[in-house]
């Protein structure tokens, strides 16, 4: 059941770390700046600001979390709760989003 | 990378070092694969009301201070770094550094929870706090108006209990390595703690965006 490296765990550099939290701060500043985009793109302000925060959280999980230098089990298991939320979120919007496809009494 | 490292131990049940790091780490995923479905619950249906009231919730919104979930998502993302250093010290077996980052990572989440208290208090005041005082303009609104801030208190409250349950777990952790505790010789408890804050750290990353920047 070894990972097939060394004995000892990675230690990931600070400057890896101080590198990751600076680019979430920068994140952080352009979400909040594409609140303030002037327009009304309500769509595109969605999916930037949604496109963003899964950015972050991506970066959290592979350095913060150390996802990217952990063993393929780890991997399965931080990609099994995600694949399951993402399951849950497309059967539940598929069907709010297509009630008005057949309108039917008491429904809406 | 040949720097000093911490000494671990391998327990009777492992084969080796590897395996016993593997074990713990999957069963502190495991658990928080069940905290995504938990707080997964509550996006779908913020998602669901968001999307049926767009324009209701942006109205509602602009009572949350920007500034303040700009001030609070920087102290959580701050305390998310401080805690990888904290990590990364246990790794190398350094114990004034890994002490001095982990009362670090505690002082951020406890302002975390003073800014959020500060927030939650303004709302009080304003009538904003769902129930039978709760008041709205438009008075038309005030039904939405209510259900947005039901969602807003649920999910902050909720994740405001995680915070608070990540102070009590690192402060135990501290007295721990401060008394010098044979638990606290091996890394994987600040490692698996580590964790769990980080996780703490996603849901708020996607809250702020979430509820205090709705685009009109």
């Amino acid at each position: 059941m070894t990972n097939g490296h060394d004995t000892h765990s990675h230690i990931v550099p600070v400057k890896v770390y101080l590198l990751v939290y600076v680019t979430l701060l920068v994140l952080l500043v352009a979400t909040v700046g594409a609140a303030y985009l002037p327009g009304h793109h309500t769509l595109l302000n969605n999916v930037i600001a949604l496109t963003i925060a899964v950015v972050k959280a991506v970066l959290v999980m592979l350095y913060f979390m150390h996802v990217r230098y952990s063993t393929r089990l780890t991997w399965l298991w931080a990609s099994a709760g995600f694949f399951w939320l993402v399951i849950m979120f497309i059967l539940t919007l598929g069907d709010y989003f297509t009630r008005h496809w057949v309108p039917v009494l008491g429904w809406e | 990378m040949v720097q000093e490292q911490a000494q671990q131990k391998v327990s009777i049940q492992f084969e080796d070092i590897a395996q016993q790091n593997e074990s713990y780490i999957v069963g502190m995923w495991t658990f928080l694969v069940t905290e995504i479905m938990f707080f997964g619950g509550l996006f779908a249906t913020y998602l669901v009301y968001r999307v049926a009231n767009q324009q209701t919730f942006w109205e509602a919104h602009r009572h949350l201070s920007i500034p303040l979930g700009f001030f609070n998502t920087c102290v959580l993302l701050t305390s998310s770094l401080t805690m990888a250093l904290t990590v990364h010290y246990s790794q190398r077996g350094l114990r004034k550094q890994q002490l001095l980052w982990l009362l670090v990572t505690i002082a951020l989440a406890c302002t975390f929870l003073v800014v959020k208290g500060f927030e939650y208090h303004h709302k009080f005041v304003e009538g904003l706090i769902p129930g039978a005082n709760f008041r709205f303009e438009p008075a038309e609104h005030m039904r939405v108006a209510q259900l947005f801030f039901s969602l807003y208190f649920a999910m902050t409250g909720l994740h405001a209990l995680h915070v608070v349950i990540g102070v009590l777990v690192m402060t135990i952790l501290t007295v721990l390595i401060a008394i010098k505790h044979p638990s606290v010789q091996d890394f994987i408890p600040i490692e698996l703690t580590g964790l769990y804050w980080h996780f703490v750290d996603i849901v708020w990353i996607f809250l702020f965006p979430l509820l205090y920047l709705i685009p009109r």
